[in-house]
């Protein structure tokens, strides 16, 4: 029993900060609808800023937390909720969640660019509470006695303060009732005349103000400043509140902990260098995900819009190339081919070596691109393991080819088979689940690949991945970029997905998924089988991903965990939807934007430069999707197109105009 | 026709339903003859449209049997109960939204087809051909919509939306339509459109219908015979005037001013 205790206790820490992040999760979506993946990067953009002051700048403990915690907290979440999610209708549900992950994605970036990067190490945290260094007391004796210092009480007193001081603001006060209104509808609660923008502005005031307590409470007991760290903290979160089917405080609370406790005693007792320690024991907060998700029916339709004014939102904007006046679209056309032929002469004559490199790896990213095109806007669900299914396709041919003697490219298309099967795997546990559902599966999925098989040394060679041999492919010519093989083979493979994205897109299928869209309900109700279309389009879609993480590694020339892990699969979507995830030039602008943007930037000092600041653009750019729900790209080029006509073909751009007021006439009269 | 004479289509055999304490529907029992028209009436809350859910393979009955033309329908999924000829409209509109009302049609057409095989798509045979295309533009000139054939139902009012419903249903070609409170929404001249429309489908195409309908004019104009319900359990079946007639239906639909 004492080793039982000696075991669990450790674990009540970490169980009470998992708590708070998941009370944040409930409380926001109680509130205001949205569930927020971005509380972990809030939590670890306070413990960062809080720790960087007090070690960097001799702050003191309580003035750091006054900043970070009481100040900036709930100064971030008020910005959120008044630029971002305020202006998201109730109905859009993959623009919310877009948004969190924007952020969630954004702001760990965002730190090493304002502050520079840092080596910090939240270990000498100056604590405000209860002194860290000091045991206040001992519990048991002997082996397996757990001394109790100021982290332990500091955590523990905190979180549950924080809870009951919660638990009766919702229960027993107004402002509660109206919080629980207004998730419903913001606009029907304001018919009431309740302030529905300030009700949910507190919420999200609130529930900042607990993830940057979450951030600055956990970040001495994890030591090593790494913001992997606070995605474990986001996912054990994600795990307690679907527990809790995201309505009940203390159950979020209770299973955070209970998860905590699980954890520690699991490493307790497994043996260290075990298998199960290394692959399960992280795993346990993705298993706890999944389960909740099969077994609880309660999250099978999160985010079904219940909002009775959801009609009155305009409705979304055709895209572009649908709405151009017919000498436009045949000038724009005719520029698209152009741009085309000069692009493949440019890069098989004059392009330097530099930039040929950041194309290739542009047009290989952009395969898997159009696997999110497929599925999220084909298939309109949100998919967070695209980079998995890419990583299946990779890591399956490094090993045919490393273990079996195969070639590259043959094993590389038994990997797009593979990972296919494991989307339609995936796609059969998730039948029933939609929307918010689906992406905590999916997420919950890339998350167990990542401590499992990408974990696993036999399949990746080890944690800096498996370095290719030009000898695996029988030729060293896609090593060699002055020979343009690997640019000739990533175009034309390209150019395939492209055209089978755009025939599915056309067809029956693309129809009927475009169908599902509108109404799942109503296309079963037609003779559609919903189940297959689904199936179809999660095998078409792993296939395809599993082929562009294939020709991206040889383009890379290595295999790394690092290229295929959850966060990359996350800026995936980003990256997609920041261009426009309804269109197949949205998929390869996003590709290509990714690296041409990231090459341009290392002209920049070297602080700015790098990934970091991409990803931050993109992610920002991202966040327009709430008032952009087609793409910003693609908001700005109908923007373009429309300008270039009425200047230049005015008299066609009426006469589109007349013929479109004509039929919304027609139909409304 | 007499009901006697009209071989039952559907067939609805004790069926209940219940949420959580609340028995929406109550053991139920009526047929629905091939080509019969048959209204389906209640006040608010009566089960009618969860009736409906269970025929359609929304909703699990608890209890009860459901046959369609001789085949249990309990157990199979909703696109199957579809392809065997059960079509629907919806209480509240559900329209594929960013889709033109032909694509609506083709949508159904296709899936009546049992057509939508993946292998067709990738090798570019899956264009609407032409005599799709004219039973899609004949069902929209059925129901008066061919002037919005390609309008996005974003651009529509309610109304139309109905239309659109209902023409996707029919271009299905059902054996049985299952209307859910059509007219609701409509004005009084779309409400006698869409009534002559299921007339004219019910004794041209020989398509069964059964209708939720509140307006009791447009009922009266469409079914052959009524089956009332309230609170989940069935009042009353026959004609439609011995319906209105019938005391316990005054009582359900107009309360102390119907005994009055």
């Amino acid at each position: 029993m004492e080793q039982l205790l000696g075991f669990a206790l450790p674990g009540v820490p970490y169980g009470c900060t998992y708590a708070l992040v998941a009370v944040c999760l409930v409380l926001t979506y109680q509130a205001t609808g949205v569930f927020n993946f971005a509380f972990g990067a809030q939590a670890f953009a306070s413990a960062f800023i809080f720790t960087y002051l007090t070690q960097y700048h001799n702050w003191s403990g309580w003035e750091a937390f006054i900043l970070t915690v009481v100040v900036l907290g709930p100064v971030m979440g008020y910005a959120f909720d008044r630029l971002i999610f305020r202006h998201i209708p109730n109905s859009n549900s993959t623009a919310k969640l877009v948004c969190g992950l924007a952020l969630l994605v954004g702001i760990p970036s965002l730190l090493p660019v304002i502050f520079g990067p840092q080596n910090l190490d939240a270990t000498t945290t100056i604590f405000p509470f209860f002194n860290p260094n000091t045991v206040y007391f001992t519990i048991g004796s002997g082996l397996y006695s757990t001394p109790i210092n100021g982290i332990y009480l500091s955590t523990i007193s905190v979180t549950v303060v924080v809870l009951v001081l919660l638990t009766i603001l919702l229960r027993f006060t107004a402002l509660g009732l109206q919080m629980r209104g207004a998730v419903e509808s913001r606009r029907l609660v304001q018919l009431d005349g309740v302030n529905a923008n300030g009700v949910v502005a507190v919420a999200w005031i609130i529930s900042s103000f607990m993830a940057a307590l979450a951030g600055v409470l956990l970040a001495p007991i994890y030591g090593a400043f790494n913001s992997d760290e606070f995605v474990t903290l986001t996912v054990t979160a994600i795990a307690a509140a679907a527990w809790a089917m995201l309505r009940s405080l203390p159950i979020a609370a209770g299973v955070a902990v209970l998860i905590g406790v699980v954890t520690t005693v699991l490493q307790g007792y497994i043996p260290p260098d075990s298998f199960w320690n290394a692959a399960v024991v992280p795993s346990l907060p993705f298993f706890a995900i999944a389960a909740a998700l099969l077994i609880l029916p309660g999250l099978r339709n999160l985010d079904s819009s219940r909002d009775p004014l959801a009609t009155i939102d305009p409705p979304p904007q055709p895209i572009a190339a649908s709405t151009r006046a017919p000498t436009m679209d045949r000038i724009i056309r005719t520029l698209w081919y152009v741009l085309l032929a000069g692009f493949i002469v440019s890069m098989l004559t004059w392009i330097p070596a530099t930039w040929e490199t950041v194309f290739n790896n542009g047009l290989t990213l952009a395969i898997i691109c159009l696997s999110v095109t497929l599925i999220t806007g084909m298939a309109g669900q949100l998919s967070l393991c695209q980079a998995t299914f890419a990583g299946i396709g990779a890591f399956t041919a490094a090993v045919f080819s490393v273990h079996l003697g195969f070639n590259f490219l043959v094993g590389g298309l038994i990997g797009a088979a593979i990972a296919s099967i494991v989307a339609v795997v995936l796609a059969l546990l998730s039948l029933r689940l939609r929307g918010l559902g689906l992406a905590l599966m999916t997420l919950a999925a890339a998350l167990l690949f990542d401590n499992t098989a990408f974990n696993d040394i036999w399949v990746t060679g080890g944690a800096q991945g498996t370095s290719l041999q030009s000898k695996w492919l029988g030729t060293s010519a896609f090593f060699n970029f002055d020979g343009h093989a690997m640019f000739i083979l990533s175009i034309s493979v390209l150019a395939v997905a492209v055209v089978i994205v755009l025939l599915v897109r056309k067809g029956t299928v693309g129809r009927n998924l475009a169908a599902m869209r509108g109404s799942e309900t109503a296309t079963a109700g037609l003779g559609v089988n919903p189940t297959w279309q689904r199936i179809v389009v999660f095998a078409l879609s792993g296939a395809i991903a599993g082929v562009g993480g294939v020709l991206y590694s040889i383009q890379q020339q290595h295999v790394s965990p690092v290229d295929w892990n959850t966060t990359f699969s996350l800026v995936l979507v980003v990256l997609v939807v920041t261009t426009s995830v309804n269109t197949v030039e949205g998929a390869i602008q996003a590709g290509i934007g990714l690296f041409v943007v990231e090459q341009l930037l290392t002209y920049l000092p070297s602080r700015f430069g790098g990934p970091s600041l991409t990803i931050v653009l993109f992610a920002f750019g991202a966040l327009t999707y709430a008032q952009h729900p087609e793409g910003v790209l693609e908001y700005q080029k109908r923007r373009s197109t429309l300008r270039f006509e009425r200047l230049f073909f005015p008299a066609e751009a009426h006469a589109e105009e007349v013929k479109a007021q004509a039929v919304s006439a027609g139909a409304s009269g | 026709m007499p009901v006697a004479d009209i071989e039952p289509l559907l067939s609805i055999h004790g069926v209940s339903k219940s949420f959580g304490g609340i028995k929406a529907v109550d053991t139920i029992t009526f047929d629905v003859g091939a080509g019969e028209s048959v209204g389906l009436v209640g006040p608010n809350g009566a089960g009618k449209t969860t009736l409906f859910n269970c025929v359609c393979g929304q909703l699990r009955p608890e209890e009860g049997d459901i046959i369609f033309d001789g085949s249990p329908l309990l157990g199979l999924p909703t696109y199957k109960r579809a392809r065997m000829g059960i079509g629907r409209t919806y209480q509240r509109v559900e329209v594929f939204t960013d889709m033109t009302v032909r694509d609506h049609l083709l949508v159904a057409e296709r899936s009546r087809q049992g057509e939508g095989r993946l292998w067709r798509d990738l090798l570019n045979l899956s264009k609407p051909k032409q005599e799709e295309m004219d039973r899609v533009d004949a069902t929209l000139e059925l129901v008066g919509i061919s002037n919005l054939a390609d309008v996005s139902v974003n651009a529509l009012g309610l109304g139309h939306c109905r239309l659109v419903e209902l023409a996707r249903a029919l271009a299905t070609e059902p054996k049985i339509l299952l209307a859910d409170e059509p007219s609701s929404g409509l004005d009084l001249h779309e409400t006698a459109e869409v009534a002559a429309v299921l007339r004219t489908v019910q004794r041209e195409r020989g398509t069964a219908v059964l209708l939720v309908e509140h307006d009791l004019t447009m009922v009266a104009e469409v079914v052959d015979r009524a089956v009332v319900m309230d609170l989940g359990a069935m009042l009353f079946a026959g004609t439609f005037d011995d319906c209105m007639a019938d005391p316990a239906v005054r009582d359900a639909y107009l309360g102390q001013m119907g005994r009055a």
